[in-house]
């Protein structure tokens, strides 16, 4: 089963990196044969939209499911439409963090982290004035 | 950048306004210097998050240590040998950026969204998109501590990118350096780089100026604040101009439980001390705009870490 | 004539300028747009009745599930990744959809179609001296003002007017600018401070880029130094009038009062500051060789 975590560089030794969006590499781990690969997020400097970007990058991957810390409003819809499923963690490196998902530690994420990034309209909420 | 929480004795104050022109500016520097000189010494770091008109840089004295560009969003550019004339990109443009010049067609780089299809649309593949340097962010060293700051270029799109960037570079550096407090001069209004600026903040200060609309700017504020969970400090700037407007602003106040952290009489000290680049408690400790503003600052840190 | 009034910073005294020209000027003539649709007051100081209003839309995807055969070519031509595919379905992210019909346009199976999704409010209404008033009004928590502005100066014959005034949210961002497209001439208020000269640089640098013609008017002349002026100067942007600081009219304004309400004796200023517009714009008055340099900053 593949699983992706959101990372700051290549690799199980790289720092981990908690915001889902516009984190700068996803580290992409198979429980099963043990495979590792790297690749750059390519919603990392996205003025708009990197949630959605993200999570379609990470869909076109194969992904099961995803270790980050804080998943958007848009990313999380993306995600959970498309039956990945999403965990929170913190630590210090990939290697740390996915460990922990091995022992069953890491909370699943059931609901999204404040808004949306910035480029895009919000959720309406009224009329002005 | 490691993952750790931020030390729970630093703090982050956003200064906030609704409308602009209230005084946020000077009145964040003042915080900002009142924080340099206090005892115990107080370490902060500044960020200036009104990326679309910076002048906390003005009264802070800043030496710029580093410079950075920034990429914003992208626009069409038609190449006039390829273009047949057809039009049909001015026929799908949304945003009236394309018109016709003796039969070629171009794209108005301010009013173009940057959206493509025209782009997608051309049948001689006579355009193509061009990445946009949208401004520029730095890294100074300024008199009360230091500052990031950037320069948007006119006419950009303010998505809010620029803002959490600089934030996010005060922050980390809050972290690394063990500084007790994060001071944003926020944008006015409540879009984008508003949220932006005020996400994570642990206070935010809103500085309100009494008037006919001053209420009204404040309650906008206020929603936007309490919907990003949010505390929020009022501190009413020239005060003394209005006072039915004042009223109306302690009334909304108390109705929703906000403190008010000060009032600040109009002061010509304040402008004064602009024109000499520094703010008015650092021109003129004893005008009544900087005893003011001192004990809003008093306010401040007792509420931030409990003591005065 | 479209006047627009302006400024980098905000505080600088856009409102008063913008809403005494148009009560000076020719009241009945006049058609009043108050185009800072984040935070619009003009209404305050010319209170309009306002009584027609319509929704400003942007027009967002909905996709026929029936149709889409899952191509992922509108997702592919998505600059602001609003409509995704994720596993074999079309998505689309209301909040992030910039309304450009992209999607729709390139759609093979002509599975996509638009409807329209609420972002703000247009009203107008006339004044009681006779200016034609119109707003616009951005929904708490959208953030894109320019679909609204855009609509505001389409509106309801606002060509049909001899004189348009458009008051101009502050800075130089995209709402700024497109407030400022089309307009003849921009007036550009500024302060005598360190901020209202930083921010002036900005706005002229915009207006210049735009290739409008452009002047300057000094709001709260003598509280600061006379910086301003030289960049105008050695910029060649006239100084068209100079309002001095006068606490009595802060605390006027502060009453939502229109200045030339308050204090009459401003109307013949008013008056001439439209008199060197229409001289500037139609070309009678030749203008500085100065301005002919670049501006530098």
């Amino acid at each position: 089963m593949k699983l992706a975590v959101s990372a700051n560089g290549p690799g199980l030794d790289a720092q981990f990196n908690e915001r889902f969006g516009r984190c700068s590499w996803f580290v992409f781990s198979d429980n099963e044969t043990g495979e590792v690969a790297s690749f750059p997020n390519p919603a990392s400097n996205s003025s708009g939209g990197a949630g959605t970007q993200a999570s379609q990058f990470i869909v076109g991957q194969g992904v099961h499911a995803v270790i980050s810390g804080r998943i958007g409003p848009n990313a999380y819809r993306a995600l959970k439409s498309a039956g990945i499923d999403m965990y929170c963690a913190s630590g210090n490196l990939v290697s740390e963090v996915l460990g922990k998902y091995a022992a069953g530690l890491l909370e699943p994420i059931s609901e999204p982290d404040g808004y949306g990034g910035g480029g895009g309209r919000r959720h309406r909420r009224g009329s002005g004035l | 950048m490691a993952l750790r929480e931020m030390d729970p004795k630093t703090k982050q104050l956003v200064i906030l306004s609704g409308k602009g022109g209230t005084g946020k500016t000077c009145v964040a520097a003042a915080l900002a210097h009142l924080a340099s000189i206090s005892e115990p010494p107080l370490k902060a770091v500044l960020a200036d998050a009104d990326v679309d008109a910076a002048n906390l840089e003005l009264i802070s004295k800043p030496r710029r240590l580093d410079c950075q560009p920034f990429y914003g969003g992208q626009t069409a550019v038609i190449e006039p040998n390829l273009c047949s004339g057809c039009g049909l990109c001015s026929a799908v443009c949304r945003f009236d950026a394309i018109s016709s010049n003796n039969g070629a067609f171009q794209v108005n780089p301010f009013a173009c969204d940057g959206c493509a299809a025209c782009f997608f649309q051309c049948p001689e593949n006579a355009i193509k998109m061009q990445a946009q340097t949208a401004g520029e962010w730095f890294q100074s060293e300024s008199q009360f501590g230091p500052l990031f700051h950037a320069e948007l270029t006119p006419a950009q799109e303010n998505s809010g990118k620029l803002v959490t960037l600089i934030k996010q570079q005060a922050r980390l550096l809050a972290m690394d350096e063990s500084r007790e407090l994060v001071i944003v001069d926020g944008p006015p209004g409540i879009g984008c780089p508003v949220i932006s600026a005020a996400s994570g903040a642990d206070y935010a200060l809103i500085v309100t100026e009494p008037s006919r609309s001053g209420a009204a700017d404040l309650s906008r504020v206020l929603k936007t604040t309490a919907h990003f969970g949010i505390n929020a400090l009022v501190c009413i700037n020239k005060a003394g101009l209005f006072p039915p407007g004042e009223i109306e602003i302690e009334t909304l106040c108390r109705e929703q439980d906000i403190p008010i952290a000060g009032r600040i009489p109009f002061d010509p000290a304040v402008v004064e001390g602009m024109t000499q680049a520094v703010p008015v408690t650092v021109y003129a400790p004893q005008s009544p705009a900087s005893v003011a503003i001192r004990a809003v600052w008093s306010r401040i840190r007792n509420i931030l870490w409990g003591y005065s | 004539m479209i006047i627009a009034v302006a400024s980098g910073k905000g505080g600088t005294g856009k409102t008063t300028i913008a809403t005494s020209l148009a009560r000076a000027v020719s009241p009945a003539q006049t058609v009043f747009l108050d185009c800072d649709v984040e935070a619009p007051n003009a209404h305050l100081f010319l209170e309009p009745a306002l009584s027609l209003r319509q929704e400003v839309s942007l027009l967002i995807p909905q996709v026929d599930n029936k149709r889409c055969t899952a191509c992922g070519k509108c997702a592919e031509v998505c600059q602001y990744h609003a409509i995704v595919l994720l596993a074999g379905e079309t998505l689309v992210f209301p909040e992030l959809c910039h309304g450009c019909g992209s999607c729709a346009l390139n759609c093979p199976e002509n599975a996509i179609s638009e409807v329209p999704d609420a972002i703000g409010v247009l009203e107008s209404g006339p004044t009681s001296c006779g200016i034609k008033f119109a707003r616009g009004v951005l929904n708490v928590g959208e953030p894109m003002a320019v679909p609204v502005i855009r609509q505001l100066k389409n509106w309801l014959g606002a060509h049909n007017q001899p004189l348009t005034i458009r008051d101009v949210p502050p800075g130089t961002s995209c709402p700024v600018v497109e407030s400022l497209l089309g307009a003849d001439f921009t007036i550009l208020v500024t302060e005598p401070t360190p901020f209202g000269l930083h921010d002036l640089k900005l706005a002229a640098r915009l207006v210049k880029q735009l290739n409008q013609s452009a002047g300057v008017v000094i709001n709260r002349d003598g509280i600061g130094d006379n910086r301003v002026e030289e960049f105008c100067r050695e910029a060649g942007l006239p100084v068209m009038m100079r309002i001095r600081f006068d606490r009595r009219i802060a605390e006027a304004l502060a009453q939502g009062k229109t200045l030339v309400e308050t204090f009459p004796e401003f109307l013949p200023q008013f008056r001439e500051l439209y008199s060197q517009i229409l001289e500037l714009v139609s070309g009678t008055r030749k203008v500085d060789s100065r301005a002919q340099i670049e501006l530098n900053f």
